[in-house]
């Protein structure tokens, strides 16, 4: 697989010289692989939404670089612009950007600012649409006449049209009722899976991360404190913990039961593994009582 | 960067000047203000600089404080002093004559007079909200126009109103500043193009800005009305202005500064 | 406690907000909230759970039925900033709630406008204030907090009011999960000095905190119980659109492949217990 975003020590550092110069990333490396789905974690204030906005050149590193598909984003004569095709970013709560007089407009935005020709417009427009999720009746609607969670679908819609290689989303289920959550999250898993694309997703919830993400960064006191597969990841609960984190609630009840002095894995994140763990522990005590 | 804009900057303090009572100190500034024009002296001039170094020292309040203050005025200051410089005309002769271009000794002291007039009034105001923070302003801008209230005149109101401003200022920038990213990652030009390029670039930006303001001002006056708001009516106040003898002091040393500034005048002949 | 006269008490209340169209967002609702009582609303976007809440302070009055806060009917209009002082609200946006610049007048906002005396102003305030948790903050410009700070000092707003009732309108919703669990042990608190609490929410493990439950669907409640009773009912809850506590999906996971698990688990806790129980030598 091939590497398609590469951050090589990246610092960055907000209001440098002044009294209130906080550095917000700190000698930052990774690479993600194309096609990987990313969940991104951290507490407020740990440099994860300075992290997402660079890979968008919205922030300039202060040292270190960037490098999509191999290219080095701030490099002398770079066009800057290119690069935001290539990673979309959807921030949080996207759906206070929308400015339209219709949905599909509004989906066109940023295509047509791409300079791309009507029919292939219409085209992506529909596209996007359909993975959202979002008929053609919303489409010719007003944004400002639809329901929370639709408005957040067309924000999202406006980003995937675009045609990106890279998908970052800032929380893009915050406040939405847990049907609206699962079904955002599960179109972008879709859409993921059908398209290759790969996804970065910054999320506060530890269940959603589990059960979406395949790799998972963890980013603590601008630094990059973990980087893995979920699986080695939630492993880590404890640690996890002490980073003032959470872990999901599945994790948090082994882990009680290991400190209760049972002995059982503490790697459990979904529930599908919890339930097959429980199956086994039983069968392993049962087993026992039968010798 | 949006972010450096700040309006009423408060350098927070606790001299004298910061404690004062935010009445006096915007009469006082009022009265100052009145002075640099009543008194057009050199003697008057200098002196009313002296006063308010004076009281930038008590302030404790860094000097570079007061050349930010002054920075962006300057091109309007330097111009106008140009303007003055070239046309004010006087009698006798010119000092300096090239080509059409004629300078009187009037033209410079009026140059002169307008710089520092301007600098001082700019310098003393700043003083005040350096000292004062907004919310303590607008206090004392609502205690000294109440008496208009018995007029109907919407004193409440209108403070309400400079204090919800003064409130949602920062917010509203960060949400700008969030807008126009979002927009940018979108492939919006704010930054480069053409004029008109980017005054249409500008649309979607404050579309979403001004439909955001008044979700914001619906919430706003829903959590309002739960805290049982309704206007000035029977509304007491946490703080209360008081005039200690601390005030008095100060009003007495204030009051005889001024006096003497305008006494120059009838002393020192004027610059103009 | 339980034989005390209900503090807020709404009958057959319905409430549309087009009187032509013919759908009501709130369809027939009666129920009471008792003193001291911390109550959860869950339901789906639009069932109405908001519309309702803002009927327990005469910010929407019922098209039909009544609202009686300490036995003021709401549409009276004679002690509206009684009952409004009584039942205190709080909602989603914590920057959309806070008026003032500096945090300590902020909260003074609400007893100002009821005519306090400044001194005593003064000591409610930093009653609220240390109640809520944001005493240290006080002279902070709200600007420059936390999600979780604002929203406390929204908290300590209202509270300065002394109401006897705090509706929280989502509040948590936009918060981080370090906001959320300081919010969330504001209300205990809260709770303990006696409030009565009603919190609409999203978040199922804040209403598996609270004593008692209500599910509401298409401006009816459907749901009533103890969070043990309600998230007991997986499926059920599904039907409306909602989720359980990942302690109750597994103890149901268990129990569908055969494994004993009671019904009332639905917290971590609780789970680990159980399954301790059950899988120790």
């Amino acid at each position: 697989m091939s590497e398609i975003i590469r951050v090589e020590h990246l610092n960055y550092v907000y209001n440098p010289g002044m009294p209130d110069e906080t550095t917000a990333l700190d000698d930052v490396s990774f690479s993600v692989d194309e096609g990987d789905f990313v969940g991104i974690i951290g507490s407020t204030g740990s440099g994860k939404s300075t992290l997402i906005s660079h890979f968008n050149g919205l922030n300039r590193p202060t040292s270190g670089r960037i490098l999509i598909d191999g290219k080095d984003m701030w490099e002398q004569g770079a066009d800057l612009r290119a690069f935001r095709f290539q990673v979309g970013l959807v921030m949080q709560y996207p759906e206070y950007q929308l400015f339209e007089e219709t949905c599909a407009k509004d989906i066109a935005y940023g295509p047509r600012n791409m300079g791309l020709d009507e029919a292939e417009i219409d085209h992506r427009v529909k596209e996007a649409a359909a993975f959202v999720g979002l008929s053609d009746a919303l489409l010719q609607k007003s944004p400002f006449e639809l329901s929370g969670g639709q408005k957040r679908r067309v924000a999202i819609a406006g980003v995937m049209a675009m045609h990106p290689r890279v998908l970052v989303l800032d929380e893009p289920a915050a406040g939405l009722d847990p049907e609206g959550r699962d079904t955002i999250l599960s179109q972008i898993r879709d859409y993921h899976e059908k398209t290759g694309i790969t996804v970065l997703l910054v999320s506060h919830s530890m269940e959603d991360i589990a059960k979406y993400a395949n790799r998972v960064l963890v980013m603590s006191h601008a630094k990059l404190a973990m980087y893995d597969t979920v699986e080695n990841v939630f492993a880590h609960a404890q640690e996890l913990l002490e980073l003032g984190l959470s872990v999901p609630q599945v994790t948090q009840i082994f882990l009680k039961l290991r400190q209760m002095g049972l002995d059982i894995p503490t790697d459990v994140y979904t529930m599908p593994y919890a339930v097959k763990t429980i199956q086994k522990a039983l069968a392993a005590k049962q087993a026992k009582g039968v010798q | 960067m949006l972010r450096d804009i700040t309006i009423g900057q408060h350098f927070p303090g606790n001299s004298v000047l910061h404690r004062c009572d935010p009445r006096l100190k915007l009469v006082a500034t009022i009265a100052y203000i009145v002075v640099l024009f009543v008194a057009p002296n050199p003697v008057g001039l200098a002196l009313s600089i002296a006063l308010l170094a004076a009281l930038y020292k008590i302030a404790r309040i860094p000097g570079k404080m007061i050349l930010k203050s002054l920075k962006p005025i300057v091109p309007i200051v330097l111009f106008t002093a140009v303007l003055n410089l070239f046309f004010v005309t006087g009698e006798g002769e010119p000092l300096v004559h090239i080509w059409v271009l004629k300078i009187y000794a009037e033209g410079i002291r009026y140059a002169i007079l307008l710089t520092i007039r301007v600098c001082a009034l700019i310098a003393g105001t700043s003083l005040l909200t350096y000292t004062t923070s907004p919310i303590v302003l607008t206090d004392a801008i609502e205690n000294l126009l109440r008496p208009l209230a018995k007029i109907h005149f919407p004193v409440h109101e209108l403070a309400m109103m400079m204090t919800i401003a003064l409130r949602f200022i920062p917010t509203l920038i960060e949400e700008t500043e969030k807008i126009m990213n979002a927009q940018k990652a979108r492939g919006a030009m704010l930054d480069n193009g053409t004029f008109t390029q980017r005054i249409k670039a500008l649309v979607p930006v404050l579309i979403p800005l001004f439909i955001s303001a008044f979700r914001r001002a619906d919430e706003l006056a829903m959590a309002m009305e739960c805290r049982c708001y309704h206007g000035g009516e029977g509304r007491t106040r946490l703080k209360q202005l008081k005039f200690t003898p601390e005030d008095m002091r100060c009003t007495v040393i204030i009051t005889a500064a001024l006096l003497i500034i305008c006494a120059t005048r009838l002393f020192v002949p004027g610059l103009a | 406690m339980p034989n005390e006269e209900p503090m807020i008490r709404v009958q057959d209340v319905k409430f549309r907000y087009d009187p032509e169209q013919p759908a009501y967002a709130v369809d027939g609702v009666s129920l009471n909230v008792r003193r001291g009582e911390f109550v959860a609303v869950l339901g789906a976007n639009g069932c109405g759970k908001s519309t309702l809440a803002k009927h327990f302070n005469a910010i929407l009055l019922p098209e039909a039925g009544t609202v009686l806060v300490e036995n003021m009917d709401t549409r009276g209009e004679d002690h509206l900033y009684d009952i409004r002082q009584k039942v205190g609200m709080v909602f989603q946006n914590p920057d959309n709630q806070i008026v003032a610049t500096i945090v300590e007048e902020d909260v003074a906002f609400a007893p100002e406008n009821l005519g306090v005396p400044p001194e005593e102003i003064r000591t409610r305030i930093d009653e609220a204030m240390k109640l809520a948790g944001i005493y240290e903050k006080r002279e902070a410009a709200p600007y420059k907090l936390s999600g979780g700070q604002k929203q406390r000092v929204a908290i300590a707003g209202v509270i300065a009011m002394r109401p006897d009732c705090l509706v929280l309108d989502e509040a948590t919703a936009m918060l981080d999960p370090h906001g959320r669990s300081q919010v969330m042990r504001t209300i205990h608190q809260l709770r303990e000095a006696g409030i009565s609490i009603v919190s609409i929410t999203h978040y199922m493990e804040e209403a598996a905190q609270a004593d008692r439950v209500l599910v509401m669907s298409r401006g009816r409640i459907v749901m009533e119980g103890t969070p043990e009773q309600v998230f007991s009912q997986t499926e059920r809850l599904h039907s409306y659109h909602l989720d359980v506590p990942q302690a109750a999906e597994l103890r149901d996971e268990l129990v569908k492949i055969g494994i004993p698990m009671p019904g009332n688990v639905i917290t971590p806790d609780r789970c680990a217990e159980e399954l301790y129980k059950l899988l120790k030598e």
